[in-house]
């Protein structure tokens, strides 16, 4: 479904990722893992289009995107979430996902009638609410949500676009055991209709979730493999997971 | 509600001024309600679309232009005039917008300066249309067979167009595309990252911003048949930003609380003596700007965000 080849980007002298090369297949759950500073959001910045990919390529379903603007790689179904939480903070959770899904519903190069006309909007915003666990908080003002549900709300952007390849940068980010086993149990709802890239330090979430694991350290893919192949390789053991088990 | 009730005092002022004999009020209120035209539009990319643009004299100053060109080279009708000037605005807000639209921040607005004080120098030297003197026209425009020289008709035709454009922005705001610009001002980076192709978004803003600043600048042409190159000039772009910051950031009455107060404040000061301040500084209107400062810096003070914001807390 995604091919990336190797992939590459640079920051003047500092290299971010480094010939990458990487298949996300169709309906697999994919993490990818890595210490801290090791490419991780770099390298889902140049696959959903925000970062430039200075080298290599990017295919997504068979066509090159690699020179696609963001928003066109989202109506070919790529869609992404952030790390650092980034929701549309003065709109409530309705207008947030309704906003989302406007997105991808027709023009919106449409300037006299009333969006709140527009019933089958909202209908879906409201049923995205529900999956996310939002559904009692569709009037709030998204920036006065708790910290978890402002996360929940950070994939609910990107799920209301319905996108075919969901990419996750740390959904788990900053929550604490409850919220975190919610954010789990969503994604493997969401296993069933929808691929998955995600980027997570959780290991207890990754191995759980994971059908492939991808390594990634200083910019460079390390392995990739079935999650027991990886807890197993000598060389991302001492590279990474070493130190993340024994914590 | 409040709408119409403005409206309907708006619509009545006029027949009072003339039964006082004021019939310079009714002028005065023209010339504001035209700047109001001229503030709601920047407010639409400044207030709305958050593009903090330092050029938007270019278009005010373009639509008066072309009205005054197409005046002295005989064509009058505003039915063919007046769609020219927003024409004309809209083509170089497209152009400029494309361009300046690429940057962001501090660089776009030095960018869209750039651009306008470009024109304004063009407009200049331009000695075949009145260069640095400005350019009078013969008249204002005609409608049909009629012309708009009444200063009673010309205001209620002023007051007309202003509230056509508000009722088009309240519409506006209110729809898909007005909710698009709204989540680009919170979060560019998230509305790209949903979907929206940003740049488009902005520059379709950007133009009809233009546009009906072009419309406010055929309308100050005609309001005394005369353009001149200074509403063109950077200083008109600061005021009318001044008048919206004043007036209201991304509210629907920000431009146009802001002209009145703005227009109000600089007439009340150089056209009035008032006594107990003359006794305290006897040459005071010989500074009119300072003193229009002063004030201006207590309201913004007052009223951080806009006199419209002010009343809407309250």
């Amino acid at each position: 479904m995604l091919e990336l080849r190797a992939v590459s980007k640079r920051y003047g002298g500092v290299v971010a990722t480094d010939d990458v090369t990487l298949d996300v297949t169709h309906a697999e759950v994919h993490a990818l893992i890595g210490p801290n500073g090791a490419g991780k959001t770099t390298l889902i910045g140049q696959i959903s289009g925000a970062l430039e990919t200075q080298s290599g390529r990017i295919i997504f379903n068979g066509a090159d995107i690699t020179r696609l603007p963001a928003h066109a790689r989202v109506a070919a179904g790529l869609a992404r979430s952030y790390q650092i939480t980034s929701i549309f903070r003065r709109f409530s959770v309705l207008e947030n996902l309704a906003l989302a899904v406007q997105a991808r519903s027709g023009s919106s190069f449409r300037y006299w009638r009333p969006v709140a006309a527009e019933k089958p909007l909202f209908a879906e915003a409201a049923a995205i609410a529900a999956e996310i666990g939002l559904h009692e908080r569709l009037g709030t003002i998204a920036g006065q949500l708790a910290h978890g549900e402002q996360r929940a709300l950070e994939v609910g952007l990107a799920l209301a676009t319905q996108p075919q390849l969901l990419l996750l940068d740390e959904p788990m980010a900053g929550m604490g055991p409850r919220e975190s086993q919610a954010m789990i149990a969503l994604i493997a709802r969401l296993r069933t209709r929808v691929t998955m890239l995600l980027v997570e330090h959780d290991m207890d979430a990754v191995f759980r979730l994971a059908d492939r694991i991808s390594v990634l350290v200083n910019g460079r893919l390390l392995a990739t493999g079935a999650p027991a192949a990886i807890r197993a390789d000598p060389q991302v053991r001492q590279a990474y997971l070493g130190e993340e088990l024994a914590a | 509600m409040r709408a119409i009730a403005v409206f309907v005092l708006l619509a009545i002022f006029p027949l009072a001024m003339q039964a006082l004999d004021g019939m310079f009020y009714v002028s005065l209120a023209s010339r504001i309600l035209i700047y109001a035209i001229a503030a709601t539009s920047l407010n639409l990319v400044l207030g709305y679309g958050g593009m903090v643009s330092f050029g938007h004299a270019a278009f005010f100053g373009a639509g008066a232009f072309v009205v005054g060109i197409m005046a002295v080279e005989g064509i009058r009708s505003a039915w063919i005039a007046w769609p020219a000037a927003i024409a004309v605005a809209a083509l170089a807000a497209l152009v400029i917008g494309a361009l300046s639209l690429r940057t962001r921040g501090v660089y776009f607005i030095m960018i869209t300066l750039a651009f306008a004080q470009m024109i304004y120098y063009i407009f200049v030297s331009l000695k075949t249309y009145g260069g640095d003197d400005g350019l009078s026209m013969p008249g204002r425009s005609t409608v049909g067979a009629g012309t708009l020289g009444n200063d009673l008709v010309w205001y209620y035709v002023v007051l007309g167009i202003l509230a056509a454009v508000l009722y088009a922005l309240h519409r506006l705001v209110r729809s898909r595309f007005g909710r698009v610009i709204a989540a680009i001002r919170e979060n560019e980076a998230r509305a790209e990252a949903i979907g929206f192709p940003v740049y488009r978004y902005k520059l379709a803003c950007f133009v009809i911003a233009g546009a009906v600043g072009g419309l406010a600048g055929a309308l100050i042409a005609n309001q005394s048949s005369y353009v001149s190159p200074s509403l063109l000039h950077w200083i008109q772009s600061g005021t009318l930003m001044i008048m919206v910051i004043l007036g209201g950031v991304g509210t629907i009455w920000g431009g146009v609380i802001g002209a009145a107060v703005l227009l109000g404040l600089e007439h009340l000061i150089s056209d009035y003596r008032i006594g107990w301040l003359a006794a305290l500084a006897p040459n005071y209107q010989d500074h009119g700007g300072l003193a229009v400062g002063i004030v201006l810096l207590a309201i913004v003070l007052a009223a951080p965000r806009g006199i419209a914001g002010f009343f809407r807390d309250a």
